[in-house]
């Protein structure tokens, strides 16, 4: 079956991140696919590569990009979110003339189409968040 | 229909508008904080039983034991699952409601 995720809260916030990660690997391990993982409102701060956490916590981002490497997920931030809270992929620097980019590897910055895509193409569309 | 609910209800109302929806078609699924409102002898604990007669409740197991609680402590007939138990649920209805 192919699996839809929305995110809507932050890493390490309450739990959504975890909740949506955890769900997404039983999700595959049951031999179920995940179309794509769409990042929205403070969602999108799960696509830093700047996060530093304690080396005995999890690293949220990381394991993210580890997941979609490894099972080729798409992982999408809402482009007005992400402007907003500062994330920023190489196109979106050179667009509003940034100094940086911080986006983590795996995921890209693209519209909510994106997520309305997966709402339609995906047999189930399953929300995490505040 | 699969209902999930992540808050508890003594934060917020999202549990009880949940309740208002429900019906003999749907299942409901705590998970994160709303694991709270599967306790026994709560305020809410009577409104729970009373939608036990036509809907089935779960609890995610995990979040039930990352809060120090298990299923001694529950209303009986919630049944606890795990992540696998989740991933199944979904499969099993064909539309999913998050209330968060």
């Amino acid at each position: 079956m192919l699996f839809g995720i929305l995110v809507n809260e932050g890493p390490y916030q309450h739990q959504a991140s975890d909740s949506a990660y955890l769900f997404a690997k039983a999700a595959i391990e049951e031999g179920h696919t995940i179309f794509r993982v769409f990042f929205y409102h403070d969602g999108v701060n799960n696509g830093t590569r700047l996060a530093t956490p304690p080396q005995d916590d999890r690293h949220i981002p990381n394991r993210w990009s580890e997941l979609a490497q490894e099972h080729e997920i798409d992982l999408v931030l809402c482009v007005a979110a992400a402007q907003r809270r500062g994330m920023v992929d190489p196109d979106e620097m050179k667009r509003h003339k940034k100094d940086a980019d911080n986006i983590a590897d795996k995921f890209r910055i693209s519209g909510l189409g994106q997520l309305i895509e997966a709402g339609v193409q995906a047999d189930r569309l399953i929300t995490f968040g505040d | 229909m699969l209902h999930t609910v992540n808050k508890s209800p003594f934060e917020k109302n999202s549990l009880d508008t949940c309740l208002r929806l429900i019906d003999d078609s749907s299942s409901v699924l705590l998970i994160e904080d709303a694991v709270y409102g599967a306790l026994e002898n709560t305020s809410i604990s009577d409104k729970i039983k009373k939608a036990q007669q036509a809907t089935k409740f779960y609890v995610l197991g995990p979040d039930l034991k990352a809060r120090g609680l298990d299923k001694s402590s529950l209303i009986s007939n919630i049944e606890v699952i795990d992540y696998k138990g989740f991933v199944t649920l979904t499969v099993e209805n064909d539309k999913i409601q998050n209330w968060l």
